[in-house]
């Protein structure tokens, strides 16, 4: 290992290192544990009475039914974008790399409000859905339009760079052995791609899980047609009602952990051919 | 006709001409060497007998048939790059199953095959490894074993040993030589390194700046050089400039002359002259009227012989001398001698021959 | 050109199709859902005419908001800069038990939602909080006050420049600063001198994403905040409220101005990738 210097720690190690754990103890471990053990304190059983109340488990099954149906267009939709952006050439193509990045940028409430904008009830857009009786804004397409919205870099820009380093002579070697390009590109690239696209999705999943900003303007909040879990844990928090608000949150929170470990695996497979 | 033909093939890169009019023929299971410098177009030619890129003019032909305008899948070729291009997140095993499932063989034929090659390649109990649990070497030997399970026509190798050391490349030279006395494939490889293909090949295309410059077998190329590129390109050479004269040949910066005539080229006329360090041989006195006085300037010990540079007039010159040779008289720098070339090729100077030193200190084989 | 040449030109133009098809496909897609949005709310907002944009933005209320997001980006970036070094040095370059545990922690705060950050601060320093409680003997305000938006601002910008930083310091290894010791340089002067230069495009980088996440920031500071206008109402809260109050003049003047400036910040991080990429070849 590098670090062969002798055991006793120096002041010149030691304040850094105090100061880190200080820091994420604070900030992170802190605050995890508080909402955890506040949570559990009521006991199991009043912790799952809490997360099946009516309102709360719509919002709860809503949100992962739609975060699980984004992560799968995302799949299909990063996949092509970052294709056409690293292996074709068209005009204005630096252009469209750059705005790639746009929901990254923009602020949450700000990407609702564009949309509200553009597809709402009074947009010629929205009015013309409305009269075929879908309705966009204030209803569970809005919210998939902004998750999309906001979700979009992350499929894109997991597949990109992979992509990009692909060696070429792989795809070489396949065709002097007779591959066809659909042959190709199913037995070749596509293993090769899959734990990025799996990783996009993975991210696409767990920020649609937690989007708040865009999706309390777009959605309208309905209970029980257009509440998202974030949404009902504002609402429950804004009224008081903490025992719900935590029931909701902890199974948010422990989501995110079960798709981060998963992030995790993802990243050790991907490496796993590398040398 | 059998094996592969190349008729006529001119490749450009916008305005830069890559491959120039170039033909030559590989009889049926030849092993025949590209051999050319970087930027030669050694590959590019490779890679249109492939298809894997697509000439601008020409034809190419591959066991009698006119393969042109097939793309490589259709052309029943083996190909081994540079650095394998093995699939990554195959095992061996499937690696060189690959061509065989694309041609639907049954599962017993390719188990059958994948045996076949296994072992010969040597990789026994390897099958199930990944490519990052291997060596260059081993890693070459599946990139060779995936190739020639679908039986191709044809063995093309780019570079195969450039990403190896040089001990795995020698011993990995020698096996394929081996290899190709077993199986017999029509087979091209390129290499920049001439004493491999020396080594190895029946025959030998040397290549410089897209245009073929000689065929011919070893011993052809390194004794009769058609052009100054191949003189020197091919094993280690000495360029001296000097002139022809009526009766001998001059040396320049020295009285010392060569007294022959030479039919290469007319007389009065200034000429390079490349000599082998092989065919310097140094006396301490003049023996006859075609030495020429020098100077030592350095002594090399390399083990097997001694490298001597030497100054003649203007030129600075390198022998290889045996051992024993030098240990029965072993001389000084500084110490005034002379040298004999018992053998020696004279090209016209022209413009040309700034440009072989040119390459010549780019290869390393001049200061 | 002869019949060869036709020949390769026509299997080539066979899976021309095929790509001109995907590209439609995802050019369309990009269209409507990245452009279209964009060019809605531009038209939208100037659709009041400019002296409406001009006076929603310049109301105290929108004034204090913007200032309060100045502030609140400003200590974010200082503050997770400076710790973000710090953690990122001690994970490249330090060996203990637990560094990898502490290492997967940074990844957190990207994955929770932010409303649930909120809320975590909230059961912390709520005037009945575990930590909160002693606060308030103090009779310092934390929840529904600045110290609160900060600390929540913190936890969602906490891993960017860390996470950036960190890479950088494992590519470029401890030789050059074992060099530099050699050499008779301090602790201090070896960082100074030798480790921050190698990581400026890096932190750069990272400082743009935290200044990006911090202006667009909305759902933990909304808990945390109680959204009081001309007190804790950062600019994302002033659109929102305004939004819910029917000001759409208010709420689209203000939110285009995030937007240009989101625009602008986007090229910055653009270009610094670029640096930073170019940098470590």
């Amino acid at each position: 290992m590098k670090n062969n210097r002798a055991t006793a720690l120096a002041p010149s190690e030691m304040i850094p290192r105090s100061l880190s754990l200080f820091y994420i103890g604070f900030l992170i471990v802190l605050p995890i544990v508080a909402i955890t053990a506040e949570a559990f304190k009521g006991g199991l059983q009043n912790l799952f009475h809490q997360i099946a109340l009516p309102e709360g488990l719509y919002a709860l099954k809503l949100t992962f039914f739609l975060a699980l149906f984004l992560a799968l267009i995302n799949i299909v939709t990063g996949t092509a974008t970052a294709w056409v952006l690293v292996r074709y050439s068209f005009p204005l193509k630096t252009f469209m790399n750059a705005l790639i990045d746009i929901p990254f940028a923009i602020p949450t409430v700000v990407t609702g409000i564009m949309l509200v904008v553009l597809y709402g009830p009074n947009s010629p857009i929205g009015s013309f859905f409305e009269k075929q009786g879908i309705e966009i804004i204030f209803n569970k397409p809005g919210i998939i339009l902004a998750l999309l919205f906001v979700t979009f870099p992350f499929a894109v820009r997991s597949v990109q760079p992979v992509l990009m380093e692909m060696e070429k002579d792989m795809e070489e070697a396949a065709q002097t052995l007779g591959a066809s390009r659909a042959t190709i590109f199913f037995r070749v690239i596509l293993p090769t791609l899959l734990p990025s696209i799996l990783t996009g999705a993975a991210l696409s999943f767990s920020r649609a899980l937690g989007e708040f900003g865009s999706i309390v303007i777009v959605a309208g909040n309905i209970p029980f047609k257009t509440q998202v879990a974030s949404v009902y844990i504002y609402g429950e928090i804004e009224s008081a009602n903490i025992q719900s608000a935590l029931g909701t949150a902890v199974v948010l929170l422990f989501s995110s952990f079960i798709v981060l470990f998963f992030l995790n695996i993802l990243q050790k497979w991907s490496h796993k051919h590398e040398r | 006709m059998s094996g592969i033909r190349v008729e006529s093939v001119t490749k450009k890169f916008g305005d830069f001409v890559a491959v120039d009019d170039v033909s030559f023929a590989v009889e049926e299971g030849e092993l025949v060497a590209l051999l050319g410098p970087s930027g030669s177009g050694k590959s590019t030619i490779l890679r249109i007998v492939a298809g894997l890129e697509t000439q601008d003019h020409g034809h190419v032909y591959l066991t009698g048939e006119d393969v042109t305008s097939l793309s490589p899948q259709k052309r029943k070729i083996g190909f081994v790059f540079q650095h394998y291009a093995l699939f990554k997140h195959m095992t061996v095993e499937k690696n060189i199953a690959f061509g065989l499932e694309i041609r639907k063989k049954n599962k017993t034929q390719i188990k059958k095959k994948i045996a076949e090659l296994i072992d010969l390649v040597k990789l026994n109990g390897y099958e199930k490894h990944y490519p990052s649990q291997l060596s260059g070497g081993q890693r070459q030997r599946v990139a060779l074993a995936r190739a020639l399970a679908p039986e191709p026509k044809v063995l093309l190798l780019d570079e195969p040993f450039g990403s190896l050391d040089a001990k795995v490349r020698k011993n990995l030279a020698k096996w394929i030589r081996q290899l190709h006395d077993r199986i017999r494939v029509t087979s091209i490889f390129v290499t920049h390194d001439q004493s491999e293909a020396m080594e190895i090949a029946d025959k030998i295309i040397v290549v410089n700046r897209g245009r073929v410059e000689q065929i011919g077998n070893a011993s052809e190329v390194y004794e009769h050089p058609k052009s100054k590129f191949v003189a020197s390109f091919v094993g280690n050479v000495n360029v001296i400039n000097g002139r022809t004269y009526v009766s001998h040949i001059a040396i320049e910066g020295t009285e010392g002359r060569i007294s022959q005539k030479t039919e290469d080229v007319p007389e009065d006329q200034d000429i390079v002259l490349l000599v082998r360090p092989e065919e310097v041989v140094i006396e301490e006195t003049a023996s006859k009227d075609s030495s020429i006085p020098a100077v030592i300037e350095e002594i090399h010990y390399r083990g097997s012989f001694y490298e001597v540079d030497l100054r003649i007039g203007a030129n600075d010159i390198k022998s290889f001398v045996q051992k024993e040779r030098y240990k029965s008289n072993p001389w000084t720098v500084g110490e005034h001698v002379f040298v004999l070339f018992t053998q020696f090729k004279v090209f016209e100077a022209s413009e040309g021959h700034q440009a072989i030193h040119r390459m010549l200190k780019q290869l390393g084989y001049i200061e | 050109m002869s019949d060869e040449h036709r020949c390769v030109e026509l299997t080539r133009s066979r899976h021309r199709i095929g790509q001109w098809l995907l590209l439609s496909f995802v050019l369309i897609w990009f269209f409507i859902l990245i452009l279209t949005p964009l060019i809605g709310i531009i038209k939208e907002t100037f659709s009041q005419g400019i002296e409406a944009v001009k006076n929603s933005l310049t109301t105290p209320a929108s004034m204090h908001a913007f200032w309060l997001t100045l502030v609140i980006t400003a200590s974010a970036v200082v503050l997770n800069t400076l710790f973000g070094t710090i953690l990122a040095v001690v994970l490249a370059r330090q060996n203990f038990k637990g560094k990898l545990f502490l290492e997967s922690l940074l990844d957190l705060p990207f994955a929770v939602s932010p409303i649930v950050a909120g809320f975590m601060f909230i059961l912390l320093f709520g005037p009945r909080g575990w930590i909160g409680n002693w606060f308030s003997s103090l009779n310092i305000k934390i929840i529904y006050a600045f110290p609160g938006m900060l600390i929540a601002t913190l936890f969602v910008t906490l891993p960017f420049v860390a996470r950036e930083v960190l890479p950088v310091l494992r590519e470029f290894g401890p030789e050059q600063e074992e060099t530099a010791s050699t050499l008779g340089a301090s602790q201090w002067q070896t960082f100074w001198r030798v480790t921050l230069p190698s990581i400026k495009w890096g932190m750069a980088y990272g400082v743009t994403l935290t200044i990006a996440r911090s202006i667009g920031e909305f759902g933990a500071v909304l808990v945390v905040s109680g959204s009081i206008i001309n007190k804790t109402q950062t600019a994302t809260l002033r659109i929102h409220d305004q939004f819910t109050d029917f000001n759409y003049a208010g709420a689209f003047s203000a939110a285009l101005l995030l937007a240009a400036f989101s625009f602008f910040l986007l090229n910055i991080i653009q270009c610094i990738y670029k640096k930073k990429g170019s940098a470590s070849t």
